[in-house]
């Protein structure tokens, strides 16, 4: 791994919603130009962590060192600044369904970059080409999408400004294998072609391993393992080994009849 | 003892619930109000709400201020007989209607038609992440979303209601001419013969507060959307009973600031 300090660097997260504790004490480091990917059950807290991440949500305590600094402690415009770098991939989509798909596509370069909309325009037709969806999609609305379509786009969305920090929630579920691993593809290549880093929630084994370097395993409000993304499948620990291997019996308890 | 404890707190618990929703209320407005001042502007969005407020009102607004003269017409007509003073019947209607009517009843129907929409809008993007998805694309919510609506609600209601006065007063001179025996000329005249400036622009500052209100209880209960397609429908109705509650509250409080000697 390359030297220096982490690109993002996280101790002592906790997050609870009311009596319950989601997180419970995270400690994550994320290195320049690597890319870690979470895995964890359904419900274990992945999409919270990674908006207290990108401070969607406050966290009750712990630190969130981006670049070596306190994400938290820093004054609103500075913390601007820093999230002006992200990209992020919701879980459902998020696209803003008021705007046509290529404004969608173009919003973080409108907003950032003084570019005129018709450059945006022609930017945005660019990039959707890369994630597989021709001219004709641009003027559509995302309501007029299939599901897939629409994550494409979001994904399209997530890198237009190339940021230097992406984040990823469960990027190809939903879409049918081929495709899948077409978006897994492109998520690699933007991170070795931009440099980014990244940090990607998926729950699919394969797709986990060709996107990270890294993995993490969330559990009960901790990362109980994390390891190279390769040995996902060997790792020893009886928690991932349940997980990936989709065993019912295990440390995971489904909440089947009391969850109901 | 214990009971008269009891039945304070239950008086003192809604009573503190209403404090802190309006100083919250009271802060979003101060928020969505100071990216009215600090650029980047984005007036796609303020020409979209004016439209959406200003111009798709308009048939709603028309129609009821028109059968609004209409019926102040008759009915003070009826009423004032029993006096001998028809002749009042013109500065009646005029009077009643840009002093008012005219912003009360257009700010009303725009609370049920805007006010409602907004919430919706505003809270559809809140559970499906839109916004937070603004927030990681270098976009403050409050900015794009909230203050390009308050400043079109405080520019929206007042052209209403002068579309709104000016129907009002037609439509009663038309029910007054046509079926109470005026003479035109002659209602026309005594309709602008006691009517002052003040008359009118008081109406169109209570309609810019309206206007404001309406704006501001649609984003807000929007914006504060909590769980889902219910949640969307419970900021709607909120957004509609409060900015007609507050309508109707602060059209007193006007009232009073501007005719009370
Ligand atoms: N805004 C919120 N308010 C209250 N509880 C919440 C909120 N957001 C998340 N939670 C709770 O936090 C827990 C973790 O949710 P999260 O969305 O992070 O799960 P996840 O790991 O992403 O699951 P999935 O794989 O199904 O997406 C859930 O039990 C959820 O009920
Ligand atoms: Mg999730």
């Amino acid at each position: 791994m390359s030297a220096g300090p982490p690109k993002i660097r996280i101790r002592g997260l906790v997050k609870s919603f009311g009596e319950k504790k989601v997180l419970d004490g995270i400690d994550l480091d994320i290195m320049q130009g690597t890319s870690l990917v979470v895995i964890g059950g359904s419900g274990s807290g992945k999409s919270v962590l990674v908006k207290c991440i990108l401070n969607l949500l406050t966290p009750d305590a712990g630190t969130i060192e981006i670049d070596g600094e306190n994400v938290l402690a820093l004054p609103p415009r500075a913390r601007r600044a820093v999230y002006a770098k992200v990209g992020m991939l919701f879980q459902n989509g998020a696209l803003f369904d008021s705007l046509p798909v290529w404004e969608n596509v173009a919003f973080g370069l409108l907003a950032r970059h003084r570019v005129t909309r018709g450059e945006a325009r022609l930017r945005a037709g660019e990039i959707l080409a890369q994630v597989g969806l021709g001219p004709e999609v641009s003027r559509l609305f995302p309501a007029e999408l299939s599901g897939g379509m629409q994550k494409r786009v979001a994904l399209a969305r997530a890198i237009a400004a190339r940021p230097e920090m992406l984040f990823f929630d469960e990027p190809t579920t939903g879409l049918d294998p081929i495709l899948g691993a077409v978006i897994d593809g492109l998520i690699v290549d933007c991170v070795k072609r931009l440099g980014s880093t990244a940090l990607a929630i998926t729950h699919d084994m394969s797709s986990a391993q060709h996107i990270g370097d890294e993995a993490a395993m969330l559990f009960e409000g901790r990362i109980v393992w994390r390891g190279p993304a390769t040995s996902l499948l060997a790792s020893g620990n009886p928690v991932v080994d349940q997980f990936t291997h989709g065993r019912r019996e295990g440390p995971i308890k489904m909440e089947l009849c009391g969850g109901m | 003892m214990t009971s008269l404890a009891a039945a304070l707190a239950g008086i003192g618990r809604p009573v503190l619930t209403l404090c802190r929703t309006a100083g919250r209320v009271a802060l979003f407005a101060v928020s969505g109000l100071s990216h009215l001042i600090r650029p980047p502007f984005h007036l796609r969005m303020f020409l979209r709400a004016l439209v959406e407020m200003a111009y798709f009102s308009l048939p709603v607004v028309a129609l009821t201020a028109i059968f609004t003269g209409m019926v102040l017409a008759l009915q003070s007509y009826t009423g004032f007989a029993r006096f001998s003073a028809q002749g009042a019947v013109a500065s009646v209607v005029v009077l009643s209607v840009t002093r008012e009517l005219g912003p009360v009843l257009a700010g009303l129907m725009v609370a049920g038609r805007v006010g409602a929409a907004m919430a919706a809008e505003i809270g559809t993007m809140r559970v499906t992440d839109q916004i937070d998805a603004l927030a990681t694309l270098s976009t403050d919510p409050m900015k794009y979303l909230v203050a390009p609506r308050l400043l079109g609600g405080i520019l929206a209601l007042p052209m209403l209601v002068v579309v709104a006065d000016i129907l009002g007063v037609l439509g009663g001179f038309i029910v007054s001419t046509t079926s109470l025996g005026f003479n035109p000329a002659a209602y026309l005249h005594s309709t602008f013969t006691y009517l002052e400036t003040i008359d009118v622009v008081s109406g169109l500052v209570k309609a810019a507060v309206f206007g404001f209100l309406i704006a501001l209880m649609g984003c807000y209960n929007g914006y504060m959307t909590r769980g889902g397609a219910e949640g969307v429908g419970a900021a709607t109705t909120a957004a509609v009973v409060s900015a007609s509650i507050l309508i109707l509250a602060f059209d007193y409080v006007l009232t009073g600031l501007f005719f009370s000697q």
